[in-house]
């Protein structure tokens, strides 16, 4: 049993081609999702704001890339943009700049719903104080809005993380997809190869997900709120 | 009204898409060689046509034949560059120009001719049924109200949504989920082109290609952008000097035959001068 499972791995390059699809994995996720993070929090005090052309303009952004498919947006990117306008972008850069599309309005919206549930009286309160209206944001709204954010922010980062392997289809060899590579060839000779390598594939997954859980539940716990 | 807005936005967006000038640069021959390599669009997990080898290395039939057309066109069988594809953005990577050449199983279809140019081909197929020993499928008839597995964008998946509204398809975006699903006894049969399908079975003792030559006889050939004249033309050359070596006796030797089996006779599969 654990020598067919072994020797998946240990076949040629098996290994290393799995860690270098875990790279492509992880650089996606990481760059989109503290893109998104970065971005996201500006993007949803906006859409908490007072201006309303912003606001309907950030409105149309979120239910744009709502209602569109990952699968959609990484083909428009990728493909389309290269067939109409001859916009040749790299596989990678169109990755990460659909998955920052996606993570930031998703966040700005978990923003705003964080602003907004905060009682009106903690602006009038800050204003009355003299605050501008920036430094009420940052001094009284935002610390106090951080931690209802936080559930979210983590499920946000762990779909995201988790929608990667969508990238393959713009010939992008993920994770995932190295290892149904590995499958189709080992399967040959060994028919639990299929098990072996996604069950591996399934550890590391948990591996890069669980410590996200974890930091927010440390996190909470040092925020009472 | 919000949400009307939105729909029209998506709409546009989609209709520009679709609308917009599709012809722009697409080099040539010249550019080829000026790159120094070409870029050829191969499967990266369809055994024996295109994979990568446990080196994660690209082999296979498909792959046999690009390295004979980057030695002919560049002088080297390494002076390519392997755009991994799935079935169904065979189309795309031509049209989007992210490649020069597909080389990756493309059955020659009216409908694909319409978007890209076949050079000559270089294997012929036609469709086949896999389906469990225990209750095989010999007929297309057995499988009416029954469940048939395809992978979409294969020439199967056309053939029956066209031909046999009467059968229940359950698609899958990938050969490997397609052929675990057949494993797993979520269909009653599967449909592919029959070469995938001798090559399987071959492995999998629990099943048989009950109906082995279905549709049409169909033609696997290399496709170019549209307008890439020059080499298109190249291609058709190449192709007619190598069926008159024999090239692809030899490549069904190195990559086919021992998947298929002894069963499959290469004139079965191979084109003739």
């Amino acid at each position: 049993m654990l020598d067919s499972a072994l020797s998946v791995f240990k076949m040629g390059r098996n290994l290393a081609r799995l860690m270098e699809g875990l790279g492509v994995t992880l650089e996606i996720s990481c760059l989109a999702v503290a893109l998104s993070i970065v971005l996201g929090i500006p993007i949803g005090l906006l859409m908490a704001g007072q201006r309303p052309i912003v606001k309907r303009i950030l409105r149309l952004y979120l239910e744009f890339i709502r209602v569109m498919p990952i699968l959609v947006l990484l083909f428009l990117f990728y493909y389309s943009l290269s067939k109409i306008w001859n916009i040749n972008l790299s596989a990678m850069a169109v990755s990460i700049l659909v998955f920052t599309l996606w993570g930031a309005a998703e966040m700005g919206d978990l923003v705003r719903a964080a602003v907004t549930s905060l009682p009106r009286h903690q602006w009038d309160s800050g204003r009355a104080l003299g605050l501008t209206e920036t430094q009420v944001s940052f001094y009284v709204i935002i610390p106090q809005a951080v931690r209802r954010l936080l559930p979210g922010v983590i499920n946000l980062a762990t779909r995201m993380i988790k929608t990667t392997p969508f990238v393959f289809f713009i010939n992008l060899p993920d994770l995932v997809k190295v290892g149904q590579q590995i499958v189709e060839v080992a399967g040959f000779r060994n028919p639990l190869a299929s098990v072996w390598v996604y069950g591996f594939i399934f550890i590391i997954y948990f591996a890069i997900c669980y410590p996200i859980s974890l930091l927010s539940r440390y996190l909470e716990r040092r925020w009472p709120s | 009204m919000k949400r009307a807005r939105v729909m029209i936005l998506a709409l546009a967006l989609a209709f520009m898409a679709l609308v917009a000038p599709t012809v722009l640069w697409a080099g040539d021959l010249d550019d080829v060689k000026a790159a120094g390599k070409i870029r050829i669009a191969v499967f990266g997990d369809k055994p024996p046509f295109g994979f990568l080898d446990e080196n994660g290395e690209n082999q296979g039939y498909d792959v046999y034949l690009a390295k004979r057309v980057a030695k002919d066109l560049l002088g080297s069988p390494d002076k390519v560059e392997y755009v991994l594809v799935e079935a169904a953005s065979r189309l795309e990577v031509l049209l989007a120009n992210k490649a020069d050449l597909v080389l990756a199983n493309f059955t020659v279809t009216p409908e694909r001719a319409q978007q890209v140019d076949f050079a000559k081909p270089y294997m012929k197929v036609a469709l086949g049924v896999a389906s469990p020993k225990s209750a095989p499928i010999t007929k297309v008839e057995q499988l009416k109200g029954k469940t048939l597995i395809v992978t979409k964008g294969t020439t199967a998946d056309f053939y029956f949504t066209k031909n046999h509204p009467e059968i229940k398809l359950l698609k899958f975006d990938q050969n490997t989920e397609a052929f675990n699903a057949l494993w797993d006894g979520r269909g009653n049969g599967l449909a592919h082109d029959n070469t995938f399908l001798f090559a399987w079975v071959k492995d999998n003792k629990n099943f048989v290609t009950g109906i082995e030559f279905l549709g049409d006889q169909d033609f696997i050939a290399p496709a170019v952008k549209k307008g890439r004249t020059e080499l298109l033309n190249w291609v058709n050359k190449e192709i007619e000097k190598l069926i008159k070596e024999k090239f692809f006796e030899g490549a069904f030797k190195a990559t086919l035959a021992t998947a298929f089996g002894e069963t499959v006779d290469p004139k079965s599969v191979l084109i003739e001068e």
